[in-house]
């Protein structure tokens, strides 16, 4: 049962992942992408992430494409792509990205699961209150890196606000 | 409702690699930008994987992490996109080449 | 007395000091220091002589040394002279013809802008002459061989803003450094087997060390006789010796016939202890002599140029003197270089004041009748041609009769060599007499404006010409009556344990047969060029291949020029193209094109596309990654 819809939803995302990377319209790759967004909350879900899954539909598919689709239109998403003037980038690409796959499926086929402990995975008892969870952890073992994080933000956010400006 | 970890893994390995792809194979700088964002989830959907199968939540909180930290990314470089593509006639990333020798 | 020997290489030394510094600013002066220094070394030259007959025949071989030159592990080498009968007479030749020449060149160069020059170049080469004789060992014979050999080029390009003179004495020195090449390649020889270069070692060990006709001592001997060839211009090195008549007269005189040519045949004659050790060789000079003389004779016969004629002569006569050391008559050998540097030095300036007269014309067709105009250069021309023709009472009857006598009655001779020996004597009569005829002769071939300026020559050279002549007469009567001249050179030889071959007293049937061949050439000049002047043209159109072929040397120096210059030519012309355009341009400008190859391909990093910094970091994850799984993480 669990196969049926990690495979259904596997299928989904790639399918998006895809749809995104070929899309000639740039705001239909951008819908693409929110699919694949999706099945991935969902998938979270399946991993008894259950807090991580709504941030990420929220956060991702929410905030952040909303974000990319503004400044699609904002930057005349009707226009074509001209002809690629870098020749062979697209075969490099292919080629380069199937021998990372490649080396990837190696290692995970060679040592990973002989260091798990157990092909099964062990109970959890988060499943249920996992926010409380998630929140304990963040605020006793990564207070520091939750305290700098804010502080990123508020970083980014007067750095994209001079960027934007027209006259500084 | 689980799939043995090793599916989790190609999954996201897959992902990650059609992420690359995409960043290497279109023009578009817009596109270039959600390809990324591919594949920090992909790097997400791994960490939370191996966190349930190890029975840690450090896992899960790293992701919570690497999702702020994108969240914060994607602010700075669509403001720079913007900055750098909006008085253009065309949107291609490689016209911006003045770095070179 | 015999201390004065060190005058002789002194007092030239200082009259070519003087010349250097003073001859510009002086130059009639610097003319007659250069003479009296080199009267001063003959006279020193003499007493040297006294000194020597003042000693037992057995004794009068010493040595000297200045100092020692090279002082290194087992070679010492020092600054040594032998003096011996054999060097004495050298000296004596050396000196006493120079200064005659000398006081010649003292009118025949008046009004030349390099006068000083001259002189001191004249003086430079009698230094060397007769350091070059003087010489005790190998190394210092090389010295003054150089110094000859240097001193002889600077002279024949004296006038070197004329291209054919600057020629002509690049030529000699290029084939003289092939004779050079011969003779450090014999003293290397000679010093690895003998572990010194010093004549008197060497000689005295010869027989212990050398097996006699065997391999080492052919070789050093040939080496020697290369060098000898080309200093005294025999076949095949001869080419350079006409081409030298470039020069001054004087030069031709003095170094082009009576000393510097002649130091091949002096080698010879000194290293007699190794010669006779290589039978083989010996054979080979006699050869050589012989057939030179023949060639050379030939081609006497029909040149135009009166200089080209006594150079031709030259070699010719050399080759008798070669014919003679190499059937081992090392005295007879000798015995004609002292006559032949009388009468050729004679003929030369007689010649010298013919061409000084006619304002610088050398082509005997436009001379003739000039016995009016110049009778002493008649008088003195006349003798010396009876001298070299061998007319019977004159010098060079004496000496010539020997060597022929040696040819027919040695038992290293021949019979062959003998009948070529006697029949260029005459055709050297034919030659010799042929320009007598042509020039003092005849109806005039003049050119006016030559006749016009025609100013005899003054005392200064007249009186050369007058003691030179009376030298051609009597100089043979040093051997004829008692074997006073051979007898005295005899013991610089057996000193060492050789045995030249000697006749003694005239052989009357071959001194009938050389004069009556003589006459007949005399007799046949006159037929040819005086009674019957338009015989020579009309033989040169019956024999008109014969003809072309003497008047081109048989076509020998065509054939050098052609074989050598061209090989050496062809390959300077393969070293620039290919060599050096293509294969060391073309490292050098490939290693340019390489690295702005390599560099352009570089610059492709740093295209500035993003993309392309994209791939280059994907390419680098990826290595990484396969060293890690590789690796067992």
């Amino acid at each position: 049962m669990g196969l049926i819809i990690f495979g259904i939803l596997a299928v989904v995302a790639v399918a998006g992942a895809m749809g995104m990377v070929f899309a000639r319209n740039a705001v239909y790759s951008a819908l693409c992408l929110v699919v694949t967004f999706l099945c991935i909350a969902l998938l979270y879900l399946s991993l008894s992430a259950d807090f991580l899954a709504v941030v990420q539909v929220i956060v991702y598919a929410g905030a952040i494409m909303v974000l990319f689709l503004f400044v699609i239109t904002l930057l005349n998403p009707s226009r074509a792509e001209t002809p690629d003037r870098l020749r062979g980038q697209g075969w490099v690409a292919g080629i380069l990205a199937l021998v990372l796959l490649a080396e990837i499926g190696a290692a995970v086929a060679s040592g990973l699961l002989r260091a798990l402990p157990s092909p099964t995975p062990p109970a959890v008892s988060w499943s249920i209150n996992n926010a409380q969870v998630v929140g304990a952890a963040l605020y006793s073992q990564f207070l520091f890196p939750f305290e700098v994080v804010s502080l990123l933000l508020l970083v980014a956010i007067i750095g994209a606000t001079v960027l934007a400006k027209r006259r500084l | 409702m689980l799939a043995p970890l090793s599916d989790y893994l190609i999954l996201s390995a897959l992902l990650f690699t059609i992420g690359i792809f995409g960043f290497l194979y279109r023009k578009n700088p817009l596109i270039m930008f959600m390809s990324i964002e591919l594949m920090l989830n992909a790097a997400n959907l791994t960490f939370v994987a191996f966190g349930r199968y190890l029975g840690q939540v450090s896992g899960q909180v790293m992701v919570f992490f690497i999702l702020t930290i994108a969240a914060a990314e994607v602010v700075v470089g669509l403001a720079i996109i913007v900055a750098i593509f909006r008085a253009r006639a065309s949107i291609d990333v490689d016209e911006i080449h003045l770095l070179r020798d | 007395m015999l201390t004065n020997v060190w005058l002789v290489l002194l007092f030239p030394l200082l009259g070519f000091l003087w010349c250097l510094v003073f001859g510009r600013l002086w130059p009639r002066l610097s003319g007659w220091v250069a003479s009296l220094a080199i009267g001063a070394a003959f006279a020193a030259s003499v007493s040297v002589l006294v000194g020597l007959l003042a000693l037992v025949p057995g004794d009068r071989v010493r040595v000297g040394t200045l100092y020692t030159w090279i002082g290194s592990g087992a070679v010492t080498v020092p600054l040594g002279i032998l003096v011996d009968p054999l060097s004495t007479v050298m000296i004596l030749i050396v000196t006493g013809v120079s200064f005659v020449i000398h006081v010649y060149a003292l009118g025949y160069m008046a009004g030349d802008p390099g006068y000083g020059r001259f002189f001191a170049y004249l003086n430079l080469f009698v230094l060397a002459m007769v350091l070059l004789v003087l010489a005790g060992n190998f190394l210092v014979l090389m010295v003054g061989w150089a110094g000859v050999g240097l001193c002889s080029y600077l002279l024949i390009a004296f006038w070197f803003e004329r291209p054919e003179a600057a020629a002509a004495g690049v030529k000699a020195f290029v084939v003289n450094a092939i004779g050079d090449a011969g003779l450090i390649l014999a003293a290397a020889l000679i010093l690895t087997t003998f572990k010194t270069l010093d004549y008197v070692t060497v000689f005295q060990e010869a027989p212990r060390l050398l097996t006699p006709g065997g391999g080492t001592v052919t070789a050093i001997t040939l080496l020697l006789l290369v060098a000898a060839v080309a200093k005294s211009a025999q076949l095949p090195l001869y080419v350079w010796l006409p081409d030298a008549m470039a020069g001054p007269t004087p030069v031709s005189a003095l170094i082009h016939a009576a000393t510097m040519v002649t130091a091949g045949v002096y080698l010879i004659a000194r290293a007699a202890p190794l010669f006779t050790l290589a039978p083989l060789t010996m054979g080979i000079i006699a050869w050589i002599g012989a057939i030179t003389a023949l060639f050379a004779a030939t081609i006497g016969l029909v040149k135009p140029n009166i200089k080209r004629v006594l150079a031709y002569s030259t070699v010719s006569q050399i080759g008798y003197m070669f014919l003679a050391v190499g059937i081992g008559g090392f005295a007879a050998g000798i015995f004609h270089l002292m006559t032949h540097a009388f009468f050729k030095a004679l003929l030369f300036l007689a010649a010298g004041a013919v061409i000084h007269a006619l304002g610088g014309e050398e082509d005997m067709r436009r001379m003739g009748g000039l016995r009016a105009h110049l009778p002493a250069a008649y008088w003195t021309f006349l003798a010396a041609a009876l001298a070299i023709a061998g007319f019977p009472g004159f010098a060079g009857f004496f000496s010539k009769d020997e060597i022929i006598t040696l040819a027919f009655t040695a038992r290293t001779g021949s019979a062959a060599l003998g009948v070529i020996a006697l029949v260029t004597a005459g055709l050297t009569a034919v030659y010799m007499f042929r320009v007598f005829f042509l020039t003092f002769h005849g109806k005039p071939r003049l050119d006016p404006q030559a006749v016009e300026h025609l100013h005899r020559p003054g005392a200064v050279m007249v009186v050369p010409l007058i003691v030179l002549g009376v030298l051609s007469v009597v100089g043979g009567y040093v051997q004829f009556p008692g074997e006073g001249f051979g007898d005295f050179l005899l013991p610089a030889f057996t000193f060492f344990g050789v045995q030249p071959v000697v006749v003694y007293g005239l052989n009357g049937g071959i001194a009938a047969a050389s004069s009556l061949v003589a006459l007949a050439g005399i007799g046949i000049a006159w037929l040819v060029w005086q009674k019957y002047p338009t015989t020579p043209e009309a033989l040169g159109r019956a024999l008109a291949p014969v003809h072309a072929a003497l008047l081109n040397d048989y076509g020998v120096d065509a054939l050098y020029g052609l074989v050598v210059v061209g090989a050496v030519r062809g390959l300077g012309v393969l070293c620039a193209r290919v060599v050096d355009g293509l294969v060391l341009n073309g490292i050098v400008d490939g290693v340019g094109t390489a690295v702005r190859g390599l560099s352009a391909g570089v610059a492709h990093l740093e295209s500035g596309y993003v993309r392309t910094y994209a791939v280059a970091i994907l390419a680098g994850v990826i290595v990484i990654l396969a060293f890690l799984v590789r690796g067992g993480l």
